[in-house]
């Protein structure tokens, strides 16, 4: 194994202890808004992964959407409640609904990408409030998930879902590290600057579109699962547009080149959030809108860029082992 | 894939294109053996480039058929074609100007590959040793990691070769590769590109302005005008002959 | 009876709609911005007027005013917000890439959500004063309140002028040559920032004279803007981007289909019109009246 396929494993698995430790020690508030956080950023994470590639879709809402409601139908209808099987089947459904339209998407580029992506995840929004089935634009609850056959009990629950939370992040991420480092993502980072060229030296550029919006599918249907068992709670508001848009906001903050600025900066966001709904209400869209525009304007690179050396003018082609 | 399987690598029969009312290709016909070197000249819009384009599967033709080494290729897609062991420059370097020139040669050689690894870092020694080596082949190491958008002209064109070449093809086209090149850096580079070819078994064909480049670079010159072939010959015939005085390159026999 | 229902209904609800996509459609074509804020303004033009006609009712005054203000909402949006917003904030953007700009709106629009929040508050107004001053016409067996029939007069007079101004007159002339290359236009001497901020000021007057026009006919809350953004945005991709038929054509499929669906499937409302744009999107991305090239491979 190469050396940075250890830097990465090690990063990967030093991280995801150092949170699953932290947590022993932060209280139920904190424990719940990262738990939000992961899953969120996870989501994000996915939008990163195509925006390296070239696009942004506005409609992750969509696959949000489909793992939430698949996996809350598998506990109260299958009575699937192991939390591990229930983020599994989140990102198995997230991944066979986008499936038709990965061919399709992949073809689109710019805004019609975004416009399209932003269609489907409507369409599902309009099902969904008017399906009564389904408990309409209400929703409906899902009891607490259990785990290795036991059920948790409501005095750890913070902890052992933000737990859940870390572990699945913690894999997640360091496999979407190890391909952004590999061959396929640096010919991804091409596709995005010239893919006329790529396509020219043989390899498909379609192929690589649509797969990386399954692995973005993936991502956001395991997001709605874990938002799901955090919140006890599914609605159609996970695939209205301004989910869809919170998310793009943050793989923007984030930048496309460090996987640890994309939950840096979920966390700032659902902090941000927390915080003025409860001392400034009415405030946290504006703050977000604002952070948003300074962000665009000096640092086009996302809050990533500040820790990785993307921000120097030259590049050192050595990239490799930063988070 | 250098390895040919015939003696007649590239071979074009009764190839028409039209665009509305403009005829680029009007019943082309052209047979290049294989490890020729070949140049094809013409004013704007004699139709060259189109059947550069052709080739490489940007167009398709409206009739006629083309072979690469034995198989048939009109018509398909830029992709297939290059699997098939076509590469071709750029008049205007198509790069990742984002990214350094060592990164474009890696992705170069991993399109290439047929497959692209989803773990197998994209920086490993070994990859970055073959692509060195190419560069170096272009005298290009000193650049590796200089971003492309900082290059000048003349090495992002040597770099588009370069990258072109990385799949060991066996039929290489080059569009005007010194168009934008000043005078004095011409012949070195041409001088470059052609050691780099020689180690290799490559049929050339170059679209150039430049009969000076054509008189020295190439073995065989094919002239075109409003998309037919006036002039099939080695340099110094075409460039005597007087239709190719009159249609292509002026009064003037040599020059720029 | 039924068939004639959901062909007014349709018809009322493009009225508005295609005056906002108006707006949107001709943002988009001069200065290249998918305005995801444009429903801010039309937000804003409702809550303008609904202060406006609750102060001057509470004043006593005759409901017949409301119309002047909601011009006045919609002239004060667009002639103090408008160029503002445009100047401090979007030129400051122009050059780079078009999804990027399309997130500084995005941005744009987070901001209004709040600020109209912090204004107005969370509670709706209703300001259905002004929605009788035509009174009540009775055509067969059916009756229908008079203004929607003004309103759908003044989306017709909308589209026409809009036409007429583009087509027919030397400003128009210069705008769409700025609509259809602001290189070349820049070259031929024209002042395509000056364009570019007064096409941004109009596209946003038209929409605050929508949100003003139909704020008698709706509840004015939080969750508007958002709400008829999507539907506009609907409305210009089914039409064409940059295209005034197009806005025409897609406000009316938009507003019968969502007609058609209210009175015979109501569980359709909603993605009836999604499901529209998505199928557009899929066979004929330009629109159906296009002006641009969508980017598709």
């Amino acid at each position: 194994m190469t050396n940075s396929l250890k830097k990465t494993l090690l990063i990967g698995t030093a991280l995801t202890v150092l949170f699953l430790a932290a947590g022993l020690a932060m209280p139920k508030w904190l424990l719940f808004l990262s738990t939000m956080a992961l899953s969120h950023g996870l989501v994000s994470l996915g939008i990163v992964l195509l925006m390296r590639i070239g696009v942004v879709s506005f409609g992750q809402g969509f696959v949000f959407a489909v793992g939430g409601y698949a996996s809350a139908m598998a506990a109260n209808h299958l009575g699937i409640t192991d939390a591990f099987l229930m983020v599994l089947i989140g990102g198995g459904a997230a991944v066979l609904c986008a499936l038709p339209f990965a061919p399709l998407l992949s073809r689109y580029r710019g805004i019609f990408f975004a416009m399209l992506t932003l269609a489907i995840s409507m369409v599902l929004y309009g099902i969904l409030v008017k399906t009564e089935a389904l408990g309409g634009s209400d929703g409906f609850n899902v009891s607490r998930p259990t785990l290795f056959g036991q059920s948790i009990a409501s005095e750890q629950s913070n902890w052992l879902l933000y737990s859940v939370a870390v572990l699945v992040v913690g894999v997640l991420a360091t496999l979407a590290r190890i391909y952004v480092d590999s061959v396929r993502g640096l010919v991804s980072l091409a596709i995005r600057e010239n893919e006329l060229r790529v396509e020219y030296l043989g390899a498909s550029v379609s192929q690589a579109v649509a797969l990386n919006y399954l692995l973005a599918s993936f991502m956001g249907g395991v997001g709605g699962a874990l938002t799901l068992m955090s919140l006890g709670h599914i609605e159609p508001n996970f695939a209205y547009w301004t989910t869809s848009g919170e998310f793009v906001f943050v793989a923007i903050l984030a930048g496309h080149h460090s996987m640890l600025a994309v939950f840096v900066g979920s966390f700032v966001v659902e902090v941000v959030r927390s915080f003025s709904n409860l001392y400034f209400p009415n405030t946290w869209q504006l703050a977000m809108g604002l952070f948003l525009l300074v962000v665009i304007r000096f640092l086009p690179l996302g809050l990533g860029s500040l820790w990785t050396n993307r921000r120097k003018k030259k590049t050192t082609g050595q990239e490799g082992g930063s988070a | 894939m250098t390895t040919a399987k015939t003696q007649t690598m590239l071979s074009a029969r009764g190839l028409m294109k039209s665009f509305g009312a403009v005829t680029a290709a009007d019943n082309v016909n052209i047979d290049i053996p294989t490890g020729q070197r070949v140049s094809l000249i013409g004013s704007n819009g004699a139709g060259k480039t189109t059947f550069v384009n052709m080739v490489t599967g940007y167009l398709k033709p409206d009739a006629g058929t083309i072979e690469l080494d034995g198989q048939s290729i009109a018509g398909l897609g830029p992709r297939r074609i290059t699997g098939l062991g076509v590469a071709r420059s750029f008049q205007i370097p198509q790069l990742a100007l984002d990214m350094s020139a060592l990164d474009n040669m890696l992705v170069a050689a991993a399109c290439n590959d047929g497959h692209q690894s989803f773990w197998r870092p994209a920086h490993a020694s070994d990859r970055i040793d073959r692509a060195m080596a190419m560069l170096s082949k272009f005298s290009l190491e000193e650049h590796a990691h200089r971003r492309v958008s900082e290059l000048p002209g003349g090495v992002r064109k040597l770099l588009d070769i370069a990258m072109a070449l990385t799949g060991r093809p066996k039929l290489l086209l080059l569009d005007e590769p010194t168009s934008g090149v000043s005078v004095d850096e011409k012949f070195p580079m041409m001088d470059t590109i052609s050691a780099a070819l020689a180690s290799e078994r490559v049929t050339v064909l170059f679209v150039e302005h430049d009969m000076e480049i054509v008189t020295r670079y190439s073995d065989r010159v094919i002239a075109f005008y409003s998309g037919r072939v006036i002039a099939d010959d080695p340099p110094s015939t075409v460039l005597d002959d007087p239709q190719v005085q009159r249609y292509v390159t002026g009064s003037i026999k040599r020059g720029h | 009876m039924l068939a004639l229902t959901i062909l007014f209904d349709g018809i009322i609800y493009a009225s508005w709609l295609f005056i906002v996509a108006l707006g949107l459609t001709l943002i988009f074509g001069v200065l290249k911005i998918l305005n995801i804020a444009h429903g801010s303004f039309y937000a804003v033009g409702a809550y303008v007027t609904a202060s406006f006609v609750s102060w001057s009712v509470g004043a006593g005054m005759s409901p017949a005013w409301s119309l002047l203000f909601m011009l006045l909402a919609a002239l004060a949006v667009s002639l103090l917000l408008a160029p503002l917003v445009e100047r401090l904030l979007l030129r400051s953007f122009y050059g780079r890439d078009e999804v990027l700009l399309v997130l500084v709106t995005y941005a744009l629009f987070l901001i209004l959500e709040d600020v109209t929040k912090l204004i107005w508050g969370a509670v709706p107004y209703y300001v259905t004063e002004p929605y009788m001053l035509f009174g009540v016409l009775d055509i067969g067996l059916m009756s229908y309140v008079g203004y929607d029939f003004v309103l759908i007069g003044f989306a017709i007079v909308c589209g026409l002028g809009v036409w007429w101004g583009l087509n027919r007159t030397r400003t128009g002339k210069i705008v769409l040559a700025v609509i259809h290359s602001n290189e070349i236009a820049a070259s031929m001497g024209i002042n395509v920032a000056k364009v570019c901020t007064l096409a941004f000021m109009f596209g946003i007057f038209l929409a605050s004279l929508a949100g003003a026009l139909t704020s008698p006919m709706i509840s004015v809350q939080p969750g508007l803007a958002s709400g008829v953004i999507i539907v506009s945005f609907a409305v210009v991709i089914i039409g064409g981007l940059g295209s005034i038929e197009g806005a025409a054509i897609g406000a009316v499929i938009v507003g019968l289909a969502r007609a058609l669906a209210v009175h015979t499937w109501p569980a359709a409302e909603l993605f009836s019109i999604y499901i529209a744009m998505a199928i557009v999107l899929m066979f004929r991305p330009e629109g159906l009246f296009h002006r641009i090239q969508a980017r598709k491979i």
